[in-house]
């Protein structure tokens, strides 16, 4: 039991990783309609850009440059992608997408280096046991995945108020619903774009320290973010929660398949098996957990 | 093209039996019924939201209704989809135009075809001998089409560059093409001017009369409505408030009071 | 002056809807063909041969596919590396278990089992569309590259996971030299681009491109989105297992699962983006284009003097693909294709303005 507890555990720690990527993916999509292919790469590009600022200077200073880079990254996205894509069918948006996510890919590494990087924030990471009056020898966990449970439950409130009480997040969720009709009510297109993408920059600054200092800053991490994909499916594309449960259950529901069922196929099965639950909970809810459902009209 | 011929107003082709649908909890449709004869042109009209097009989509098996029965050719079906309708004999328009926007004109009237076209995957791909013929066969029909409705000259042209009142005009053609018994037309004549109304009034009548094909049409502009239908059904609120010919509509009471707005 | 089709008169519709319709067209098909099974042959050097030509046609012939379901059907799918995959190792299979199997049955039959495994990952395109499609068919690359390197039955029990082709002949004649292999290539893609051009302008292809342009409005005239977009996915990934077989086969020769993987099916994409969505000439264009970036990174600094590091090669393709695509989707999202046949329209005016 204490067994199953600890890969339940160390399960959801990964699906709060999932969960940090997804929820950059949730902000666009909910705000403009664009599934972004790009976030892994914005994740790569944030964390490279830290680490490498770390370098030359003081940490808070490298933070704060590091955002402003995610800010401009928005504002360029925002002027040579979106602006003359607008109106256009979400697939078209999603394939350029794609090719942002390419490019940050090699701009990244160009200007950063392709090495692989320590993250060191100062973030705790010994090993402790929890849970010892439940279990027999309790649980072992890293106190370092606490912490980034945490930084996750804690941005994710924060986003949620952003959303439900602020002007801008009434304006954002208008422009999601309809682009020409939130334009004609005088709702600014353009900022609302940028701010929304420098949000989701600024998530996957979140999501680039928490993975960067658990990993290492590498190019894998750019990748691994396609796991986030499954979620948003299970989630619902435009559902802030649903991506923290969806992370959940994704994160847990692997690493228990790999372990226990796993060897039966010879092993390596968490590479698809997030997949292949996301495509048959597709086929049984295609709007995810939480998503709202669509109604087709002639 | 079927020739049918002459405008001989033949038996009931469609009936629908009280047909009642909802969304949630809204009511689109309580208790309709009417009836279209064979041959004739039977106008649906009524104020906006009156449920037309919906009464549109319960015959073309786009929505399915909660109670009632569709009789179509003297078989009664009740959950049926679109493919169904439309391969027994039902085409129709869109108050929204629905081409293909990525296709050419002709490209668009020879979909209307595919129905009618049997050669499978090897000898498409073949491109020769039976599937050559069968493709020749399909394009000499359509091309009647094409000049029947007079767009020759836009043959290859995308849809999406033509004008509105062109791609009605396809979009009739592509309904045609499917050489249907009954064709529904939703609002064929919107947003179109004089001149482009007096040309599709001429088809629809023009259609009606040479190859005999039934039509059921919603149209809001009365005076076409009334010039050009054998017999019109009133519906306001999702229920019907008249049925018969143009002049018995137009003396209606109810049908004055819909439209002029008299409080329920 | 040259490209004019004036006093062309067609008679016949079946003159009317032949591909190339144009004289001067047909003319240049001519050329091309002349050139690619003649003049190459004769005095390419090998290494064209076998690094440029024969990985151009095989991409080609792998975008068409992609085309096919993305260009006319509208699913996206970035799981065409994984299709890939199926028809390397089905050919793979069918050679060491029945090696009296014809070279030309078992890319048949490797392409088949691709548009089974196609067909199966397609279903989920009834209920879902868009970018969600494009997620399912990421499970299907997955999934695919996972099972081809944890199945030992796929690899024969090889125990790096790496298989090598066994010795090809067709009917007795050893495929043994760079050209020997060009030309059984460039007559698989000639056909199979035939015929992928014959089904686009007939009845299932126009049926796929009415599913692409509205589904809703094709279910009104009778097509079964059931049918079209499941026949979209088994033709198209008919073409990618043939492809994958004779990537593998001829091309590469001894190849691991690594070689069709995620990787491969976003480069065909990008072909497929950058030639043109939507056009079986586009697929050619966009494999040339994709081909050439690696190889002109390589020469054009080399020659200016300020030869780039291997990373650095392969950073600046990633940025310039990236570019290229976005670049592509906003001004001309019909690719080089579109702007071919804009020139040609030019064309026929020149040297008169209007």
């Amino acid at each position: 039991m204490g067994f199953f507890v600890e890969v339940l555990f160390g399960g959801f720690l990964a699906g709060v990783l999932y969960a940090l990527v997804a929820l950059g993916f949730v902000l666009i999509f909910k705000a403009s309609g664009v599934f972004n292919f790009a976030q892994g790469a914005m994740v790569l590009f944030a964390a490279l850009s830290l680490v490498r600022l770390m370098e030359w200077m003081p940490i808070p200073v490298a933070l704060l440059v590091s955002v402003a880079i995610m800010i401009v990254f928005a504002l360029v996205v925002e002027r040579l992608v979106l602006r003359p894509l607008v109106n256009q069918e979400g697939i078209i948006l999603f394939m350029a997408t794609i090719g942002v996510s390419y490019f940050l890919d090699g701009f990244g590494q160009t200007v950063w280096g392709s090495e692989v990087y320590t993250l060191d924030l100062g973030l705790p990471k010994e090993p402790v046991i929890i849970l010892e009056s439940l279990f027999e020898g309790g649980v072992l966990v890293n106190k370092f995945d606490l912490v980034a449970a945490v930084i996750a439950g804690v941005l994710v409130t924060v986003l949620a108020i952003f959303f439900q009480k602020t002007r801008i997040g009434r304006a954002l969720r208008a422009v999601a619903d309809d682009h020409q009709a939130a334009q004609s009510v005088g709702i600014p297109l353009r900022d609302i774009w940028v701010i929304v993408w420098s949000t989701s920059g600024i998530v996957a600054l979140v999501a680039g320290i928490v993975w960067g200092s658990a990993l290492g800053v590498q190019f894998s991490i750019s990748l691994v973010a396609l796991k986030a994909l499954p979620v948003l499916i299970l989630g619902g594309f435009t559902s802030v929660p649903g991506a923290i449960i969806g992370g959940l259950i994704i994160g847990a529901g692997e690493k228990l398949a790999e372990v226990y069922i796993g060897p039966t196929f010879g092993g390596g099965i968490e590479n698809w098996f997030a997949y292949m639950l996301a495509l048959l909970f597709l086929l049984v809810r295609p709007q995810g957990l939480f998503g709202e459902r669509i109604i087709e009209r002639v | 093209m079927t020739s049918a011929g002459g405008r001989r107003i033949g038996d009931v082709l469609l009936k629908v039996e009280d047909i009642s649908l909802s969304f949630g909890g809204v009511r689109a449709l309580t208790g309709v019924s009417f009836d279209i004869r064979a041959h004739e042109i039977r106008a649906i009209i009524g104020p906006n939201g009156a449920g037309k097009s919906s009464m549109l989509n319960v015959i073309n098996g786009f929505y399915h209704p909660q109670q009632g029965k569709i009789i179509f050719k003297d078989i009664a079906r009740t959950d049926i989809g679109p493919y169904d309708a439309a391969s027994r004999g039902i085409a129709r328009t869109f108050q929204n135009i629905a081409l293909f926007r990525g296709m050419s004109t002709l490209d668009n009237i020879m979909t209307g075809r595919l129905l009618k076209m049997k050669e499978n995957l090897f000898w498409q791909a073949l491109y020769w001998g039976r599937a050559k013929k069968e493709e020749m066969e399909h394009r000499a029909v359509v091309e009647r089409i094409i000049d029947f409705l007079e767009i020759q000259s836009i043959r290859k042209v995308p849809v999406g560059r033509l004008p509105y009142g062109l791609q009605k005009r396809v979009e009739l053609g592509r309904a045609l093409a499917m050489e249907p018994e009954l064709l529904l037309l939703d609002e064929p004549m919107a947003g179109m001017n004089v001149e482009e109304k007096e040309d599709m009034c001429r088809f629809i009548l023009d259609v009606n009369d040479e190859f005999g094909t039934t039509i059921a049409l919603i149209e809001h502009d009365m005076g076409v409505v009334m010039d050009i239908s054998d017999r019109v059904v009133v519906l306001d609120y999702g229920k019907k408030i008249a049925d018969g010919t143009p002049d018995e509509v137009r003396g209606n009471q109810a049908v004055i009071d819909a439209y002029l707005g008299v409080k329920h | 002056m040259l490209y004019r089709e004036a006093g062309q008169f067609k008679t016949t519709y079946g003159d009317d809807q032949a591909i190339f319709p144009i004289r001067q067209d047909r003319l240049g098909m001519a050329l091309i063909l002349l050139i690619a099974y003649v003049a190459l042959p004769l005095f390419a050097t090998d290494y064209f041969i076998t690094s440029i030509m024969i990985p151009f046609l095989i991409y080609a012939l792998a975008a068409i596919g992609l085309n096919l379901l993305t260009g006319y059907c509208g699913q996206v799918s970035l799981g065409t590396g994984g299709f890939m995959a199926v028809g390397a190792y089905a050919a793979y299979n069918f050679t060491i278990r029945m090696p009296e199997l014809n070279l030309i049955v078992v890319f048949i039959l490797a392409g088949g089992c691709a548009a089974m495994v196609g067909v199966v990952f397609g279903i989920p395109s009834l209920r879902i569309k868009g970018f969600y499609l494009a997620v399912a068919t990421l499970a299907a690359q997955f999934f695919l590259d996972w099972a081809f390197a944890r199945i030992k039955w796929f690899t024969n029990y090889t125990p790096s996971g790496s298989v090598a082709a066994p010795p090809l002949d067709i009917f007795g004649f050893a495929i043994n030299t760079p050209d020997r292999r060009y030309f059984l290539i460039l007559a698989i893609v000639t056909v199979m681009a035939l015929a992928a051009k014959n089904l686009v302008r007939g009845r299932v292809g126009r049926s796929w491109m009415a599913i692409r342009d509205m589904d809703i409005a094709a279910e009104i005239i009778g097509i079964r989105p059931l049918r079209a977009k499941l026949s979209a996915f088994a033709v198209s990934s008919f073409y990618a297992g043939v492809a994958g077989a004779l990537w593998a086969f001829l091309h590469l020769g001894a190849w691991e699962p690594l070689a069709f993987d995620i990787n491969r099916s976003f480069i065909l994409l990008f072909m497929v983006i950058i030639g043109g969505l939507g056009s079986i000439l586009g697929c050619f264009l966009g494999a040339a284009f994709i081909l050439m970036v690696p190889l002109a990174l390589n020469q054009i600094p080399t020659a200016l003097g300020i030869p780039l590091s291997t990373a650095m090669i392969s950073h600046a393709e990633f940025m310039i693909f990236g570019a290229m695509i976005v670049f592509f989707l906003i001004v001309e999202p019909h690719g080089l294709a579109r702007l071919w046949a804009l020139g040609k329209e030019k064309l026929r005016l020149w040297p008169f303005p209007h």
